[in-house]
């Protein structure tokens, strides 16, 4: 199973294949494009984590004494925009999809590389009109656009803004159309759909979402933009639009999107566990399907955001039924990963700590889920700091925790290099005990009442102390990320040479060379066996032990 | 409400509380107990149709039990009991008026007494922001261009905070307040003073400068319905449909008339749109109101409890 | 798409196989299947930019349907239809040229090409003529949007809404204004077509572009099949 091992660093490989910045920026290898996407996208992601902690130096005091209203208000909304559009959306998909789908399945590459290649610079030019936006003054009407704030009343930079989101949605249906086709017609012989690993389920399910979801958003916001350029009188009550209608819109997209980040960290966490378990995942059958009927059902429950919003008491009955509805496929996932952990042999080399911490973190995330999607719960806590925490666990906890499980999981072959284990086991440490004194007193902030984008509360100094937690935690957050950009860039460098398959894993993308070759495969390979075959692995191989373990 | 609120609030933690803690058990006990050991090996098992039929349909059950007790205390929260005090509120960027329905203007502070139950009427003057007073767990959106409703029973004197919960711009942070709940007696003591009247009264005075009473007569004549005793009553429309008159129907007659023609009747009222302010249209809404309540002086109901037909689930919202 | 097209135009291929067959494809049959579904995924994405659109239509139609019913009237059906005629004939010399390349028929499929070529830009010319005279009426959402003193269709005494008519028409500029740049698009796509054509690279064997293009043009078509009665055909009968 395993290839012959040799120096990898000599053989050639999609690193050194070809050299030169022409060889990177019209490449079509799918590898080199993740890799693109991985340095723009971790530079966006520095971008959104910088205005969160000014964000949360902002709030350390009740008073609004380090920017201005203004500022703080473009602050909290470009660190949204950034981070959703910028950062998660594209992250685990476009980065570790991008790498692993054709492997996994044991294709060359993607089915369209070239439209790969494009959706990139769709990606690239949104981030520029993006930082335009911010450079030239930035846009304070929320992640959200709710109109008519951002219609009429907005003094920013609405249009540069959305348009910005507009071309970037672009990117992402086109990288989704691209994993659809890949996975449905590439795939080699005798990988059959129950063979696919959960990583594929949960990107197909994904890409389903940005094929579905991402134009409607895409339309809503040229509607938004129209309305502002000429008055329409679309989302504008006074000429007999209704703004209700931008919120029905707006997250018939924005809702799924949810799912578009964290069911491919979902996906990561099935690969993580079932290698550091030495198991196959339980209820393999039910993992996958509950991937497609999230994605399904994600669809129906939109309106859960608005459920003080005007909308009628039925409508607000129906899609809180739907809600709990959704609640249950998230819930029999939970399950599975934790029956597979019973009669395992575990490993905890860093990615399986990362697992742990987002099974941790998602529980908690869904779980405070419960209480938002019951109606009479939502209209005390919504729009409050109990929202806030709710959705960055998921958001964070889960897609975060899980892209970071997965950069470890597969650095070996991504960059043929072994990061150095001890420093990210740390990391893995400081990132969850971080990210939970940040953000789980806001969820007791937010049930006592402190409202969302709040600049000043000086009217309420009595939620300073957990103010100033969070801001604790976000300062220990923010170094456990900074980790393991540090030792991931030194591991380039430095790092021990890594085997084609250091984990002993299970999967196609495993029995290549590390780095992998342009085309992965030196032959196209034939499956004949099931996903997460870890018996037959370990009976092969028992004497070769974890390398970094 | 509150009470309610929290009773929910309690029972989830404890279900989510145990939820938390069954998975949490189980994979630190595992990830203890299975760690990687010389000579043992993992055991391969496939899965389990029933157990996941189990841990399917239990937490399906137990969300559906949290679902409908949510939407009891939803639905008692989004519908207004008959008989309580209204007040008229207008958000603005950034700032809540707040006018009671028996004249009293206030700004970002609203007096209310213990007690009682109190309905509020909003709308915007510009942008979407949302009425949250988190004391009474109670939180409502104020659109522009219509009515909201929402409603809270205060029972505890004090101050309590009013926030605006819907990002508004620049100083939304500044738009707070304060819920002021009063013992009834000195309540009744802070109305005696500053009120200029009824709301109703200054509608009346509105209805008349505008010269609506040409048309909206008092007998069957008039070229407009009369509109004694419409408020809270079906409407019979001349496209077949039937409306229930409540604050958004008398709203949107005033600034588009064209929307909804009363059976019988032409098309012939001229819009109001910009002509009355936010504060006048409450104050033409109150006057029709009051023209449904018992006693000919209809008027004058400054204390006396508005009998008018609750006007049922769908006008709270929408 | 762009992929198919790239195989054509590369003729440096190793390998004994066809020249159209991309490296990462294991057949021309894989490759085929690759390319037509994802056309229709991409036609998915489409129907959802569209849906959005339709959906924000309706809910202004069901609450202002007499403003639309009068601002439709000021449409020229006759135009709109003959714009219909136009597209399903487009569409039928589409399928004679999918056919011809099929049965490797060169005049019929140059012949076919064109003709679509023709009813395209016959249709965005048509489209042409009824904008300008939204200008001239002032008929285009903005500044100078007028809607005065029209009457509402069937209610002789009751006088159109301008604000909703203006929604009307902002919703009618932004629809079949996609809708053409949809056309421009296709346009470009058939032209591209017939030079593939011309120097015939469209075999029996090998015609993908062709038919994945075709495949777009007839979604387009059927766009505007919903777009003309929903904006042009509103309350007509009374």
């Amino acid at each position: 199973m395993a290839t012959p091992t040799g120096q990898p660093f000599e053989r050639e490989n999609y690193l050194n294949k070809h050299y030169g910045v022409g060889s990177w920026l019209l490449t079509t290898d799918h590898k080199r494009i993740a890799l693109l996407y991985l340095i723009s996208i971790t530079f966006f992601f520095f971008i959104g984590g910088f205005f969160a902690l000014l964000i949360r130096l902002e709030l350390l005091t009740p008073a609004g004494d380090l920017v201005q209203a203004d500022t703080y208000n473009k602050l909290f909304t470009m660190h949204g925009q950034v981070m959703v559009f910028f950062f998660l959306i594209p992250s685990i998909p476009a980065v570790l999809g991008n790498f692993l789908v054709p492997m996994m399945i044991g294709a060359k590459d993607l089915a369209f590389p070239r439209i790969n290649l494009l959706s990139w610079y769709l990606y690239i030019i949104a981030g520029c009109m993006m930082l335009h936006c911010m450079l030239t003054g930035g846009v304070d009407t929320g992640w959200t656009f709710y109109t008519p704030f951002s219609t009429e009343y907005s003094n920013t930079k609405v249009i540069e803004a959305g348009l910005a989101i507009f071309v970037a949605g672009f990117s992402s249906i086109l990288t989704g159309l691209n994993f659809i086709v890949t996975i449905h017609r590439m795939r080699a012989p005798g990988m059959t759909w129950s063979r696919l690993p959960l990583f594929i389920w949960a990107h197909y399910a994904t890409s389903i979402i940005q094929i579905l979801g991402t134009p409607v958003i895409a339309i809503t916001l040229v509607l938004v933009v129209a309305e502002r350029a000429l008055h329409l009188g679309i989302f504008d009550p006074k000429l007999g639009g209704d703004p209700l209608l931008f919120q029905h819109l707006f997250w018939f997209y924005s809702h799924p999107a949810v799912y578009i980040m964290i069911l491919p960290s979902m996906g990561v966490v099935s690969e993580v566990i079932a290698c550091f378990a030495r198991k196959r995942i339980f209820g393999y059958n039910f993992v996958a399907i509950s991937s497609i009927s999230i994605a399904v059902f994600g669809f129906l429950v939109w309106a859960h955001h608005m459920f003080v919003a005007g909308i009628s008491v039925y409508a607000a009955l129906i899609f809180s039924l739907l809600s709990y509805l959704v609640a249950v496929p998230s819930a029999v996932k939970v399950f599975n990963w934790t029956a597979t952990l019973y009669k395992a042999s575990i490993h905890y080399e860093a990615p399986m700590l990362y697992a742990f911490g987002f099974l941790g973190l998602f529980t908690i995330g869904g779980l405070t889920g419960l209480f938002l999607a019951a109606l009479g719960i939502n209209v005390h806590v919504t729009d409050t700091y109990f929202v806030v925490a709710h959705f960055h666990y998921i958001m964070v906890g889960g897609a975060l925790m899980g892209y970071l499980g997965g950069m470890h999981f597969w650095w070996p072959k991504i960059t043929g290099k072994l990061y150095p284990e001890g420093w990210a086991r740390l990391a893995a440490l400081i990132v969850f005990v971080g990210f939970n004194l940040t953000f789980f007193p806001q969820f007791v902030l937010g049930y006592l009442g402190m409202p969302r984008r709040y600049y000043d509360y000086s009217h309420m100094p009595e939620f300073q102390v957990l103010n100033v937690l969070s801001t604790a935690g976000a300062t220990i957050l923010g170094i456990g990320y900074l980790l393991p950009m540090m030792y991931f860039l030194w591991s380039m460098r430095y790092g021990k040479p890594a085997p084609d398959n250091p984990w002993n894993a299970a999967g196609l993308e495993w029995q290549t060379q590390s780095p992998p070759t342009t085309f992965n495969f030196e032959q196209e390979p034939v499956v004949t066996w099931e996903a997460y075959n870890y018996d037959e692995i370990d009976k092969a191989h028992p004497e070769e032990a974890h390398v970094v373990g | 409400m509150a009470g309610n609120v929290d009773a929910l609030y309690i029972f989830l933690l404890i279900v989510t509380g145990l939820m938390t803690l069954l998975v949490f058990t189980c994979v630190i006990y595992f990830a203890a107990r299975y760690r990687k050991q010389k000579g043992v090996s993992a055991e391969q098992i496939e899965g389990s149709t029933p157990l996941e039929i189990t841990w399917s349909v239990i937490p399906f059950f137990v969300f559906l039990a949290i679902f409908m007790w949510g939407a009891v205390v939803y639905f008692k929260g989004r519908t207004p009991p008959r008989d309580s005090t209204e007040v008229y509120v207008v958000a603005k960027q950034w700032m809540w008026k707040l006018e009671h329905a028996e004249g009293q203007r206030e700004i970002n502070e609203l007096h209310v007494p213990a007690g009682k139950d109190v309905k509020l009427i909003m709308t915007s003057q510009d942008v979407i922001h949302s009425f949250f007073v988190p004391a009474f767990r109670m939180k409502q959106d104020v659109l522009p261009g219509r009515y909201t409703m929402a409603w809270f029973h205060a029972t505890k004197p004090g101050r309590y905070h009013l926030f605006c919960a819907e990002y508004c711009g620049t100083q939304h942070s500044g738009m707070v307040g304060d819920i002021v709940v009063m013992e009834p007696s000195q309540y009744e003591a802070w109305m005696g003073g500053g009120s200029t009247g009824p709301l109703s009264a200054s509608g009346e005075k509105i209805f008349a400068e505008l010269g609506c009473a040409t048309c909206h007569r008092s007998d069957t004549q008039g070229r407009g319905p009369n509109l004694q005793g419409l408020f809270g009553k079906p409407v019979q429309l001349e496209d077949g449909r039937t409306v229930n008159a409540d604050e958004n129907y008398v709203r949107e007659s005033i600034l588009d008339p064209q929307a909804k023609i009363v059976k019988g009747f032409k098309p012939v009222m001229p819009t109001f749109q910009g002509l009355v302010s936010e504060e006048q249209l409450n104050a033409l809404v109150a006057y029709v109101k009051s023209l449904s309540n018992a006693g000919p002086a209809g008027a004058k109901t400054a204390s006396a409890p508005q009998n008018n037909p609750a006007t049922s689930k769908g006008t709270q919202v929408e | 798409m762009s992929d198919s097209q790239a195989a054509v135009q590369n003729p440096a291929h190793a390998g004994g196989h066809s020249p159209a067959l991309l490296h990462h494809f294991a057949d021309e049959q894989q490759q085929r299947d690759s390319a037509s579904l994802g056309m229709w995924i991409f036609l998915a994405t489409e129907v959802m930019f569209f849906g959005g659109l339709f959906c924000a239509y309706l809910i202004y139609r069901l609450a202002y349907f007499g403003d639309f019913a009068a601002a439709s009237q000021t449409l020229d059906w006759r135009l709109g239809g003959t714009n219909t005629i136009v597209l399903i004939c487009s569409s039928l010399t589409v399928v004679f040229a999918v056919y011809a390349a099929q049965q490797g028929k060169r005049s019929m499929l140059l012949i076919s090409l064109v003709l679509t070529l023709v009813f395209g830009f016959a249709f965005l010319g048509i489209k042409g003529v009824e904008y300008a005279e939204k200008f001239e009426k002032h008929h285009v959402p903005g500044a100078s949007f007028q809607f005065d003193n029209v009457k509402v269709p069937g209610h002789a005494d009751q006088i159109a809404n301008p604000h909703h008519a203006e929604i009307y028409f902002a919703l009618y500029f932004i629809m079949t204004g996609l809708h053409a740049l949809h056309m421009i698009i296709g346009i470009g796509i058939f032209v591209w077509l017939f030079l593939m054509a011309w120097k015939g690279r469209l075999t029996p064997e090998y015609n993908t572009p062709l038919e994945i293009g075709g495949l777009y043009w007839h979604f387009v078509d059927i766009v505007w099949i919903y777009l003309f009665p929903l904006l042009y055909l509103i309350d007509l009968h009374k």
